[in-house]
């Protein structure tokens, strides 16, 4: 799960970790007045959205006086943000975060993983901040330190100094580094998270060290744990459809194709759009109905595939262990009772109740086409939807 | 032979009165695996599906003889199952369980460390020799005794191996689903090395997906020390960037862990690669 560049702020002051001073506000006057009392002499007005790269596209933007805060405020709130990393569509900006501008010197980078080789906690560092961190470890690979953590021991001083030491900094700040290292691992360890990014870590002119952006991400399967993250969602910085399916309890990602897929099985269903894509087609979503599934689960399934106005055709394909044919046939005849399906559904029943999940559809009189190996009921998906 | 589990592998079930337990409990014991207890703390000297249930993993192992546990308990006590069959001398330990958070996991490794204990999983569907031990939530009617090793991060996708390599009279010596967590226990060579060293298993299917680096580094293992011919597939070539697909460690971060890697690297090491999932069987079938 994501939460908000203000709202990890938050969470980065409750851990003694620097951030710069501001707020978050909803309206630009509100914008206005936070900045007065914040006082100086600039502010940085920040779009809040669950997307990296808005520097880029104008979602950041530096204010010199007071009128420019609510100007800036104005011209961005309500309005949807493209960046390299949302789709065509945009997030929407439903609030901002007016801070203070502080003097930079340098640029740093710093985050916290999860590293699955090491299978530790891990501190990553580099002197190249400001830029997108994949790059600089694909160009210079010599400019990024990585810190694995020992969960018994947990993170040492040492391993702070050494972080400190390849970034540059000296003396007292050696010890405000190790302060913040600890607090950044405390947080990431409280509340279960899966990745802290700060990006830009500033040198103030003054030699202070502030966390200029803030990016977390938590674990979902830890999300149960923890109300008070849990809280922080906002669905409107989601896809609305992804939405829906996590309430059924549904695996659903959209893509950008025509041909609707539900399967059981992560693997099976990656496979499965795969397949749509070798045989000439593009998969409109990813679903996994997962394993001992219900007819209404199945039903909702088939419906929220429907409701996407691109599918010209859908695949079923299912290979029954624990979850049974015949219930997925009964949970696509409940869904076609339901909704008027006007688009061909090729489906593929294998394994557990295979039979009987046929037969149910074919008595059922409805327009479904039964394939009997996953490779022709590809090619004919991909077919139908293309109109053939 | 086969590798890990065979006729003889003592097993018990861990959440073994609870609704996933019973069922697959009883399947387990209809294939004929020799499930000899199960363990509800608090429930213990009790009689479930015709077994006794002991209120430790200690006591059911004094008691059985048990080598092996399964556990179907939920994701949060998950953790804390996987421990105690470690801390009563269990040396292999399968854990079905999906959703465990990371960082539990992560603990569970670092203590495992050194107790020589084998863990399977999380989030798999299991191990299973076919005609003789079924361990986990595979259907048992699909396999068939034979000669090929079956290693797999998805479930699903075993099946269609099994399946596929049932359907050209192979069969599998054992299938082994390592599981879809971005932190397991048992990788691809672990399961590859003992492959390589059955003699029963005369070829390898290799199932990987996305995320991580464990098929490459599975790739460089084969090339220097597996002889068996092996054919291997990888899922989500048309995964998006960033995106979680359903697993928990299927996912493309940083440019990192993409189906076009894997398989670039599966094949500069020599091994066949299937483009599409349902030539596994054939392509297998192939090599021999």
């Amino acid at each position: 799960m994501n939460i908000h560049e203000y709202q990890a702020k938050q969470l980065f002051k409750d851990y003694q970790i620097p951030v710069p001073e501001g707020k978050q506000v909803t309206k630009p006057d509100q914008a206005e007045l936070v900045a007065r009392a914040l006082g100086g002499e600039g502010w940085v007005v920040k779009a809040q959205v669950h997307a990296g790269g808005r520097g880029k596209v104008g979602g950041v933007k530096l204010a010199n006086s007071l009128k420019e805060v609510k100007e800036f405020s104005a011209s961005l709130l309500g309005q949807r943000l493209v960046t390299q990393q949302t789709g065509a569509e945009g997030l929407p900006i439903n609030s901002l975060l007016i801070e203070k501008i502080y003097p930079i010197k340098r640029e740093l980078y710093l985050s916290l993983i999860v590293d699955r080789s090491s299978q530790r906690v891990m501190f990553i560092a580099s002197a190249a901040g400001g830029m997108d961190i994949e790059t600089v470890a694909h160009d210079t690979p010599e400019q990024i330190i990585s810190v694995p953590i020992h969960p018994a021991a947990g993170l040492q001083g040492y391993q702070c100094r050494k972080v400190g030491f390849a970034l540059g900094l000296k003396g007292a700040q050696l010890h405000e580094l190790e302060k913040l290292m600890g607090g950044l691992y405390q947080l990431f360890l409280a509340k279960d998270a899966s990745q802290i990014e700060i990006n830009p870590l500033i040198e103030t002119d003054s030699g202070e060290l502030l966390a200029l952006d803030a990016k977390i991400n938590f674990d979902d399967n830890a999300l149960a744990l923890h109300p008070d993250i849990a809280a922080m969602q906002d669905p409107e910085q989601e896809d609305p459809k992804e939405n829906e399916a996590q309430q059924f309890g549904l695996n659903y990602i959209t893509l950008s194709g025509n041909i609707g897929c539900m399967v059981n099985g992560a693997g099976l269903a990656m496979a499965t759009m795969d397949l749509v894509k070798l045989k000439g087609g593009l998969p409109a979503n990813f679903l996994d109905v997962g394993g001992g599934t219900t007819v209404e689960k199945v039903s909702e399934a088939f419906k929220l595939i429907l409701s996407d106005p691109e599918v010209k055709a859908v695949l079923v394909n299912i290979f029954g262990g624990i979850v049974q044919c015949d219930v997925i046939a009964q949970g696509i005849l409940a869904a076609v009772e339901q909704v008027h399906v006007t688009v061909p559904v090729v489906v593929r029943l294998e394994g557990t109740h295979a039979e009987q999940g046929r037969e149910l559809l074919a008595k059922s009189g409805v327009n479904i086409v039964a394939a009997d190996d996953l490779e022709h009921a590809a090619e004919q998906v991909v077919a139908l939807a293309k109109g053939r | 032979m086969s590798i890990l589990i065979n006729k003889h592998t003592k097993v018990i079930c861990q959440g073994f009165t609870g609704k996933q337990g019973s069922f697959h409990s009883r399947q387990a014991l209809e294939y004929g695996t020799q499930l000899v207890g199960g363990v509800t703390p608090g429930r213990g000297h009790e009689v479930h599906l015709g077994l006794p249930v002991f209120d430790t993993v200690a006591d059911a192992v004094n008691s059985t003889g048990a080598t092996a546990s399964v556990i179907y308990v939920p994701p949060f006590y998950a953790a804390d199952a996987i421990l105690e069959a470690v801390d009563a001398g269990i040396t292999l330990i399968v854990c079905i369980t999906e959703g465990i958070p990371i960082l539990h996991m992560l603990r569970v490794k670092a203590a495992m460390a050194d107790t020589g204990a084998l863990l399977i999983g999380p989030n798999c569907p299991g191990i299973i020799t076919p005609g003789e031990c079924k361990i986990g939530i595979m259907p048992g009617n699909i396999h068939l005794p034979g000669s090929i090793g079956i290693v797999s991060r998805s479930g699903t996708l075993t099946y269609e191996s099994v399946d596929q390599t049932t359907k050209q009279g192979l069969g599998q010596s054992t299938c082994v689903g390592i599981g879809g967590d971005p932190i397991h226990g048992m990788n691809f060579i672990d399961v590859l090395s003992r492959f390589q060293a059955d003699e029963q298993t005369k070829g390898i299917v290799m199932v990987g997906e996305i995320g991580g680096v464990e098929e490459e580094e599975a790739a460089e293992y084969i090339k220097c020390h597996v002889t068996k011919p092996v054919v291997a597939y990888i899922a989500g070539q048309t995964a998006p960037p960033g995106k979680r697909m359903g697993h928990a460690g299927a996912i493309v971060t940083g440019g990192k862990g993409t189906a076009a890697g894997k398989v670039a690297a599966l094949k500069a090491a020599g091994i066949e690669v299937v483009n599409s999932p349902t030539d596994i069987g054939v392509a297998m079938k192939g090599c021999l």
